[in-house]
C-alpha cells in the first residue's frame, strides 16, 4: 500500500493556494464552491432566464421525452427490475456503510496489480497531483474521457493554468468545449444545443485546435460526428496521457470500469502510455459480482438500451495491452461531509446515470444550467446543497427546485428517495434561517390572518383593489417573499370577493342558507 | 501532517461511526438474471438482439467461418485486415486468394493500425438479454488496439459461448483480464438524440455465430 509523494510531497504549480489543513476532530469538510458557480443566483431565478429561452425548452422537451419513452421500454423488458434496485441500493449500502474498508481493499488490489494510487482530500489537491503527472511525464495535452468527477473538480482549468491541453473527446462533451459553454445534462451534456448550432460551432471553432471540420459540413448528425471523429482521431493517435473518471472500482479485484457509447472512451484506455484516473470515493463497488447488478441497472436507466455500445474494464496494468502507467486518484471533495448525515448519505449511491433528470418536470422546463452546478436535476438538488453546504442562494434555493411529485425516486435505479432528502434539506436550510426569514415572517402573519375571519375578510378586501389595478397580468415575484413566491406564480387576486359578488348580485339580506346580513358565513361555509 | 490517506479514510471513519452492522451483513451477493427456456431461444435471442443494435449477424456451420469471414470483408470493401497471433488460422485461410491483405499483429503501431481496414477476432462471452459480446483479449482476440482503431471488426462467436443473461457471462470471465463489452457498432445520440452509428469505434461490425 503506497501513496505517492505526490499526494503531500511536491509543491503545487501554479496558484493554488494554500494546502488543506488538517482538523481530526471536526466534522468532514464541505466542498469548495468552485469560481464557475461561485455568485450563481437562487435556481428559481437562475430558472426563470431558462423558461424564456424557447429554444433550449424545445430541445430539453424532445430529449427528455425521447429517452423516457426508451428508458420505459427496455426496463419493462426486465421482469426483477425491483429486484434489481432493491439489489443495487444494496450493493451501494455495503460500500457506503463500510467505505474505508472497501477503500483499503481497492488500494490493495490496484497497487498488487501494477497501479499506482494517489489520495485527494479536495479539488485542489486532485488537481495537483494530476497536473503533477502529467508534467512529469513532459506532455503539453491529455486526451480526456468524459468524467464528472473531473468536471466537478474543474480539472480542465487547472491543466490550462499549467499549460497542458485538455481536450475532450466525448462527442456532446466536445461540442460544449468548443462552444465555450457549460454542459446541461449529465448524460448528453449537449443537450441545449441543436444541430444548425453544433454545425456553426464545428465550423468556427475546429481549425482553431487542430483539424478543421470540412468546408462542407451539413447539419445531418451523421456529417457532424464523422467531423468529431476526423477532428479528435489524430489527436488519440498521438496522445501520452489521457485523464478518465469511472464508473466503478471493484474492491475485490482492483478492476475500473468506464461505460460509454462512442469509443472515445476505449480509445483514451487503450492508446496512450499513462492513464489518469479521477475516481470519487463513493464510486467502490464490493464485489465483482456485484457488476451482475449494475450493468442490468445502468444503461437501461441511462441510454434506455439493453446495454451501451461499450463497457472497458481494466486491473491495474495489463502485460503488452494498453497503458503501462497507470495511476487512481481516489477523491474525497465534499463526499466524508455527505456521508455523515445518516439520512442524506443515500444520496452517494448515485450511479450518474440521469434519469432522475429525464423524469422530472422541474428539469424539463428549466433546464440543467440553473442548478449552478455539474449535478443538475432531482439528484443534483440533494447532492450539491449537501456537497457544498447550504451558504449561497444556489446552494440555499436547490432543495425547493422540486414539486416532491415523486418521479425521480420511481426511476432511481439505486433507489435514492429524493423527495424525502429534498424535504430533508429543506428542513435544514429552514433551521439555519431560524424563522428570521421574510417568507416565515410572511408564514406568521398569514397564520394571524386566518385564525379570525374579520381579518381574513379584510385582507380579502384588501387584495381586490389590488386585482382591480392589475386587471389580467400575473404576478410574478413578491418582493422578500423569497423561495416562496419564486417558485410560484401568484394569482392576481380577483376583482371582487366571493362576499362581495354575492351581496351584489343577491342584495344584501337575500341568503338565507345561514348567511348573515354582514355577509359572513357562520361555519365558514360561503368563505 | 497527516498524510492525504490518513486523514480521508478518518473522516469516512467518524462518518460512519453510528453504522453498527459488519462489513459483508448484507450476505451473498443476490444474483438475479433471466434464464432461457433452452439453449437454442437463448441463441436466437442473443442473434435478435445484437441485429437490433444495427450489427449484421449471420449463422453458419463450423466449416463455413472462413466463407462468412470473406463475405463480410467483402460486401464492407475491407482490402486489408489485422490477424490477431492466436485466430484460428482456417477462418482467414484464402483471404490472399481473394487479394486481401493480411497483417499478422507484429506490434503494429496506433498509427499502422489506423492504415488498416479490418480486425477478424474470435471472443469470450456473448450475452444475449442485452445483445453483447465480450472480448477478454485473449491470443485469439488480441490486444485491445486491434479490435478499436479499424474501421471494420468481423467476430467469431461460438453458440457454446452465449449465455443468457449479465450475471451469468461473469462467471465465465477473469477479472483480472482486460475487458471490452461490445453491443453494436459505436454509437452516439448526442446530436438531438438522434442515433448515429460509428463516431470512434469501429463503425462497421460483423458478428459471425457458429454452430
Amino acid at each position: 500500500m503506497s501513496t505517492s509523494p505526490a499526494d503531500h510531497g511536491a509543491p503545487p504549480t501554479g496558484d493554488v493556494g494554500a494546502g488543506p489543513t488538517a482538523y481530526p476532530d471536526e466534522p468532514a469538510p464541505l466542498q469548495r464552491t468552485s469560481a464557475t458557480f461561485l455568485g450563481m443566483p437562487s435556481f428559481q431565478t437562475a430558472a426563470k432566464a431558462a423558461l424564456a429561452d424557447t429554444q433550449q425548452r424545445r430541445n430539453l422537451a424532445h430529449a427528455t421525452a425521447t429517452i423516457r419513452g426508451k428508458r420505459a421500454a427496455v426496463v419493462a423488458e426486465v421482469e426483477a427490475w425491483e429486484e434489481l434496485r432493491v439489489a443495487g441500493a444494496a450493493a451501494k449500502d455495503e460500500v457506503l456503510h463500510h467505505l474505508p474498508h472497501y477503500l483499503e481493499q481497492l488500494e490493495e488490489n490496484l497497487t498488487a496489480r501494477g497501479a499506482t494510487v494517489h489520495w485527494a482530500r479536495d479539488a485542489e489537491e486532485a488537481n495537483r497531483i494530476v497536473v503533477g503527472l502529467v508534467q512529469e511525464r513532459d506532455a503539453d495535452e491529455v486526451v480526456k474521457v468524459k468524467s464528472m468527477a473531473t468536471q466537478e473538480i474543474e480539472l480542465n482549468e487547472a491543466l490550462e493554468a499549467a499549460g497542458i491541453h485538455a481536450w475532450e473527446t466525448d462527442l456532446a462533451e466536445l461540442i460544449v468545449q468548443l462552444g465555450h459553454d457549460r454542459p446541461s445534462h449529465i448524460l448528453v451534456p449537449a443537450i441545449h444545443r441543436n444541430r444548425a448550432e453544433i454545425r456553426e460551432i464545428f465550423l468556427r471553432e475546429m481549425g482553431e485546435v487542430g483539424r478543421p471540420a470540412p468546408e462542407d459540413l451539413s447539419d445531418e448528425p451523421a456529417r457532424l460526428a464523422e467531423a468529431a471523429r476526423l477532428h479528435l482521431r489524430e489527436k488519440f493517435l498521438r496522445a501520452k496521457v489521457a485523464v478518465s473518471g469511472a464508473n466503478f472500482a471493484v474492491a475485490d479485484t482492483g478492476t475500473l470500469v468506464v461505460v460509454e457509447s462512442e469509443g472515445n472512451g476505449r480509445m483514451c484506455l487503450t492508446l496512450p502510455e499513462t492513464l489518469i484516473s479521477v475516481v470519487g470515493v463513493e464510486k467502490v463497488l464490493p464485489t465483482f459480482a456485484d457488476l451482475g447488478t449494475m450493468l442490468q441497472l445502468l444503461p437501461r436507466s441511462s441510454t434506455g438500451e439493453r446495454m451501451n455500445p461499450y463497457t472497458s474494464m481494466w486491473t491495474g496494468v495489463h502485460a503488452g495491452d494498453g497503458p503501462q502507467d497507470v495511476h487512481v486518484v481516489l477523491v474525497d471533495n465534499g463526499r466524508s461531509h455527505v456521508l455523515a448525515d445518516p439520512v442524506g448519505r443515500d444520496a452517494l449511491r448515485c450511479i450518474r446515470c440521469s434519469a432522475c433528470l429525464n423524469v422530472c418536470p422541474v428539469y424539463e422546463r428549466a433546464g440543467g444550467h440553473a442548478y449552478g452546478s455539474v449535478y443538475p436535476g432531482p439528484i443534483g438538488a440533494v447532492l450539491n446543497p449537501q456537497l457544498r453546504g447550504t451558504g449561497s442562494d444556489v446552494d440555499k434555493s436547490l432543495p425547493y427546485a422540486s414539486s416532491l411529485c415523486g418521479a425521480c425516486f420511481e426511476a432511481c435505479p439505486v433507489r435514492i428517495d429524493i423527495p424525502a432528502l429534498l424535504v430533508h434539506l429543506r428542513t435544514q436550510v429552514v433551521d439555519e434561517a431560524s424563522g428570521r426569514s421574510v417568507e416565515a415572517l410572511g408564514m406568521k402573519a398569514a397564520a394571524w390572518t386566518f385564525a379570525d375571519h374579520r381579518r381574513l375578510e379584510a385582507a380579502q378586501r384588501a387584495a381586490t383593489v389590488g386585482g382591480r389595478l392589475l386587471g389580467d397580468r400575473t404576478i410574478r415575484t413578491v418582493p422578500g417573499l423569497g423561495a416562496w413566491a419564486q417558485a410560484r406564480d401568484v394569482p392576481t387576486p380577483p376583482k371582487e370577493t366571493f362576499r362581495q359578488w354575492w351581496r351584489r348580485t343577491h342584495g344584501d339580506g337575500a341568503g338565507t342558507d345561514g348567511t348573515g346580513t354582514d355577509g359572513t358565513g357562520t361555519d365558514g361555509r360561503t368563505a | 501532517m497527516s498524510t492525504a490517506r490518513e486523514e480521508i479514510l478518518g473522516r469516512l471513519r467518524a462518518a460512519t461511526a453510528d453504522v453498527s452492522t459488519p462489513v459483508g451483513h448484507r450476505g451473498e451477493v443476490p444474483v438475479i438474471q433471466e434464464e432461457g427456456e433452452s439453449e437454442q431461444a437463448t441463441v436466437e435471442l442473443f442473434v435478435e438482439n445484437v441485429a437490433d443494435y444495427r450489427a449484421e449477424v449471420v449463422r453458419c456451420g463450423p466449416d463455413e467461418v472462413a466463407a462468412a469471414v470473406a463475405d463480410a470483408l467483402r460486401r464492407r470493401g475491407s482490402r486489408s485486415v489485422v490477424v490477431p497471433s492466436g485466430l484460428d488460422a482456417s477462418w482467414v485461410a484464402g483471404l490472399a486468394e481473394d487479394g486481401v491483405e493480411l497483417r499478422p499483429d507484429s506490434a503494429l503501431t496506433a498509427d499502422q493500425l489506423d492504415e488498416v481496414a479490418a480486425v477478424v477476432t474470435a471472443c469470450r462471452v456473448g450475452i444475449a438479454t442485452t445483445g453483447t459480446i465480450v472480448l477478454d483479449h485473449a491470443d485469439d482476440q488480441g490486444r485491445r488496439a486491434l479490435s478499436l482503431v479499424p474501421d471494420h471488426h468481423v467476430c467469431v462467436v461460438g453458440v457454446d459461448q452465449v449465455v443468457h443473461d449479465v450475471p451469468q457471462s461473469l462467471g465465465r470471465l477473469d477479472a483480472t483480464r482486460p475487458m471490452t463489452w461490445i453491443s453494436g457498432p459505436s454509437a452516439t445520440s448526442d446530436i438531438e438524440l438522434d442515433r448515429v452509428e460509428g463516431v470512434h469505434g469501429p463503425r462497421n461490425l460483423d458478428v459471425i455465430v457458429v454452430g
